[in-house]
């Protein structure tokens, strides 16, 4: 059983006066993929903001590679080596897709293999390369968003809702670039409503309820329970396209 | 798809309000003079709104006591310039820029420094809390306005440009302060300068991502808290520039310089839209015209024309003229 | 009965009631227990800022609104009977027709401002206010023929105000019975049922729709009130106290002019006075007025002291010349907003 690259425990927060977070413990394998599921309002957005530093944990530990990184700052937790698509893309509108790529690209000017396997998955952006990336369209700012995220290796991927609005098209190509970014050396934890993508790719999930982890395991064994389905999420995996 | 147009509209308005001021001023001499003085006021207000605009759009602080700026600038430039005062009345050219120099110089270093710790001890505590921002930089702006007089005392300075800087060109019947065209030349060396770091450069990248999204910049690893203040000093800087250009053109240099400007800079601010540098460019340059212009032909209600024309582009436009992308 | 006076909003704390008692006395015996003409004219003073600091927090304090054009409205009123009684006579039908003129102007003005500006962020309203208030001095200084310009207007008051008008011969305490007595408790007693009425505004069902909406804009709107509009009312009655305000300056002073009522001094004045009284409480805007105008008038006198003292160290001594009180106001200003957001009343009340 490899060590988990993320982990958290007991981890609280707090927004406002609202209470979101109720102590919610789970851990991310390293390699591989783990689906985050669960309803509207369940807090998994609220997780993955809290990992990354948007919003500070009121209580409760969150370990990157054995590191505790609840107290960080944003820009030093991605600097780990954890990168976040946020489920309202944040792409620069008023940058060209090439700069928001560059800004994202830590290291220096994007290496020319990662973007030629970019352009394969994501021809769109070779097309509009000098744009501002405010005229894409929707499906197209997803996968700028992607993109950015995955411009320079990663270890950890935190993306929330990535098939939003997406035609089934575009959903497929998504599934193939995170098949084979599982493949390489990236771990993805990935916050999904689409049950179809996410029983497809997910190695192991875990299923948050109000505020809390109501179950974690692998997905295959997920994937065969419609009680459990139903119980926590309202409806069978198999309901959904 | 189809490729978008790049937005030139607003630019335009700015001939657009010339050509229509022809025939209300009626000389074409007088014109020119006018637009000229126009043009010279429009780029040393935009040099001052410049920093405002920019801190406002990646910070979201607006700065109620920009104007302290713009007076630390005037009166340091004006000291320096006065201790200097045998350089700045010889009749050599060389011996007035020796002056003049260090003078801007000394303004530009000042007024940065007063903005690092204005940024420091009262902005920083209030990010995010706009009604206490506007308090408290207000407040700032009150105890700025008070130590200048406790230092500089309270009464008016008085500066006389030095030879090089006086009189015009002429041309036949039109005359064409000198002093203008420097104006106009120190103006069009900051945006160039500005246009140039913000498109051409990975800070100016990191600006123009910060304006839109401050979070998805910081959660792309950059510590962008740093540019902020980095940001607040340049502006506060080119603040002191602008009030000592100011200082220089009025020829005299009161506390309550900054107040007075600041309520065009304010203007300028919103006409071109928070966080446009571009836009205040535009801005700036109607803003003076329109003194000038109304200035001329109805000195009553100068300052009344220029709100009126926010008002009216408001309406146009809500956010201003050049509104950057929001979250 | 005190309860319903003070539209059930006590002090709630014995030094802050302490406090307002010794104003409230103090205020109406000032021509007795404080004579000479400098000692009331401070004393009058304080009436009428209380009433325009108060306008304010019923804005700032209770519906989070930063408005740098209150002045205007102050000086609309003042203006208006100003005006009125410059052109019409010194007359009471003049005070009324200038009051009801610089009135509905105010409102209308607010109105306007409110419903187009309300709309956008506070920094916005803030910067738009403070470009309209600008312009609105600046066309009071212009507008000569009308508004005396930078001179402003000298008048007679109707006579029952006039210093020369007896009441009854002789003198009450070594004060006499005059016209300027009367003034002066027209001012005092007009400015006490303004604060009140401004009390029962706040504490009534309107008054709380205006702090829910200061506290969360898009929660009220989602419950279903209108915020700009219920803002724009605050902004009018907040406007018409001002504007009332201005008026009895203007019938206290029997001149008017930019200086005393359209600057942005004043503007600094009552925002000063608000902070540090106290936001949200309207006893704040009655101790912030006391506290300033004292400070004003008397704080001089402390720093000249200090100043001679320090004498010998030129730059030191600088920071201490009577004419700085307004920098120590603005250092004590920033320290309220950063450490006692709730003012002098706050800290009174907590200390029970």
């Amino acid at each position: 059983m490899t060590e988990a690259l993320l982990s958290l425990r007991g981890v609280e927060t707090h927004i406002g006066q609202y209470h979101i977070l109720h102590g919610v413990d789970f851990d991310v394998p390293e390699g591989g993929l783990a689906m985050l599921l669960g309803r509207n309002g369940a807090g998994k957005t609220t997780t993955l903001r809290t990992v990354m530093g948007l919003w500070r944990a009121s209580a409760g530990e969150i370990r990157f590679g054995g590191r505790d990184i609840t107290r960080l700052a944003t820009p030093d937790i991605a600097r780990l080596g954890i990168a976040y698509v946020p489920e309202t893309m944040a792409i620069f509108a008023d940058l060209t897709v090439q700069e928001n790529l560059v800004l994202a690209a830590l290291a220096g000017p994007p290496e020319a293999k990662r973007l030629e396997w970019i352009f394969t998955r994501f021809p769109a952006l070779k097309t509009f390369w000098t744009l501002p990336a405010g005229f894409l369209s929707g499906g197209q700012k997803q996968m700028l968003a992607v993109a950015r995220a995955i411009v320079e290796p990663r270890r950890l991927l935190l993306v929330d809702e990535p098939t939003k609005g997406l035609a089934p098209a575009i959903i497929a190509n998504m599934m193939e670039a995170f098949r084979e970014l599982k493949d390489g050396a990236t771990t993805l934890l990935v916050v999904e409503q689409n049950f179809a993508f996410a029983r497809q790719l997910g190695d192991t999930v875990a299923v948050m309820d109000d505020g809390r982890v109501a179950h974690c395991g692998s997905m295959a064994e997920f994937a065969v329970d419609s009680g459990l389905q139903q119980r926590l999420l309202g409806l069978g995996m198999d309901t959904h396209q | 798809m189809n490729k978008p147009k790049r937005d030139l509209l607003p630019l335009l308005l700015i001939p657009a309000l010339a050509v229509a001021a022809l025939p209300l001023v009626g000389s074409p001499a007088s014109w020119v003079t006018l637009t000229v003085a126009g043009l010279a006021m429009g780029m040393m207000v935009f040099i001052m709104a410049s920093g405002l605009t920019l801190t406002f759009g990646l910070m979201d602080v607006l700065n109620f006591g920009h104007g302290a700026f713009i007076a630390v600038g005037a009166f340091v430039a004006a000291s320096v310039m006065l201790s200097l005062g045998p350089w700045m009345v010889a009749d050599s050219f060389w011996l007035n820029m020796a002056a003049i120099g260090p003078a801007v110089l000394a303004a530009v270093v000042a007024s940065g420094a007063l903005g690092f710790a204005f940024e420091r001890v009262i902005v920083r505590p209030v990010y995010g809390q706009h009604l206490k921002q506007i308090l408290v930089t207000t407040g700032g702006l009150i105890v700025a306005e008070q130590l200048l007089k406790v230092v500089w005392g309270p009464e008016q300075i008085t500066l006389s440009r030095p030879a090089a800087l006086r009189g015009a060109f002429l041309f036949g019947d039109i005359a064409i302060e000198k002093y203008r065209v420097l104006a106009v030349i120190v103006g069009l060396v900051v945006f160039a300068g500005l246009a140039l770091t913000l498109n051409r450069t990975r800070i100016g990248l990191l600006i123009r991502a910060g304006v839109e999204n401050g979070e998805m910049v910081e959660a792309l690893g950059y510590r962008i808290r740093r540019l902020f203040v980095g940001v607040f000093v340049v502006g506060s800087a080119l603040a002191g520039l602008g009030g000592a250009m100011w200082g220089l053109y009025q020829e005299t240099v009161t506390a309550a310089i900054g107040a007075q400007v600041a309520v065009l800079v304010f203007i300028v601010v919103i006409i071109g839209g928070l966080g446009s540098v571009g836009g205040c460019f535009v801005g700036a340059l109607l803003v003076g015209l329109t003194a000038n212009y109304i200035g001329f032909l109805a000195p009553k209600v100068a300052l009344g024309s220029n709100i009126l024309l926010m008002a009216l582009i408001l309406l146009w436009r809500p956010q201003g003229l050049f509104p950057v992308a929001k979250r | 009965m005190l309860r319903s006076l003070l539209s059930d909003d006590l002090p709630r704390s014995r030094w802050l009631a302490f406090a307002l008692i010794v104003v409230l006395i103090g205020l109406a015996f000032a021509p007795f227990l404080f004579p000479g003409a400098k000692s009331l004219n401070v004393a009058a003073k304080i009436c009428v800022f209380v009433v325009l600091a108060a306008s304010f927090d019923l804005l700032l304090g209770y519906t989070g609104i930063v408005s740098f054009a209150h002045t205007m409205f102050f000086g609309i009123g003042a203006y208006g009977v100003a005006i009125a009684l410059t052109r019409m006579g010194p007359g009471w039908d003049s005070v009324v027709i200038g009051l009801t003129a610089g009135l509905v102007l105010a409102i209308v003005l607010a109105a306007l401002i409110g419903l187009f500006s309300l709309r956008v962020r506070t920094i916005f309203f803030a910067m738009i206010t403070l470009a309209v208030a600008s312009a609105f001095a600046i066309l009071a200084s212009q507008l000569s023929d009308f508004t005396g310009g930078e001179d402003g207007l000298n008048y007679r008051l109707p006579a029952v105000l006039r210093p020369s008008f007896s009441l009854i011969d002789g003198t009450l305490f070594g004060v006499r019975l005059n016209g300027r007595l009367l003034d002066y408790y027209l001012v005092y007693v007009v400015a006490l049922v303004l604060v009140l009425a401004l009390l029962r505004v706040v504490n009534s069902p309107f008054g709380s729709v205006l702090m829910a909406i200061r506290e969360n804009p898009f929660r009220a709107e989602a419950i279903g009130y209108r915020t700009v509009v219920y803002r724009t009312i605050a902004s009018c009655i907040a406007a018409a106290a001002a504007a009332l305000a201005g008026a009895l300056l203007a019938l206290w002073s029997s001149q008017t002019n930019p200086d005393t009522t359209l600057s942005f001094d004043i503007m600094i004045d009552i925002l000063l006075m608000v902070v540090i009284g106290g936001m949200g409480t309207i006893y704040g805007a009655v101790i912030g007025a006391v506290v300033l105008v004292f400070a004003q008038n008397y704080l001089q006198e402390v720093l000249a002291i200090a100043n001679k003292a320090l004498a010998g160290v030129p730059l030191l001594a600088g920071f201490f010349h009577p004419d700085r009180w307004l920098l120590w106001l603005g250092v004590a200003f920033i320290l309220c907003v950063y450490f006692f957001p709730t003012g002098i009343v706050g800290r009174l009340r907590s200390k029970r």
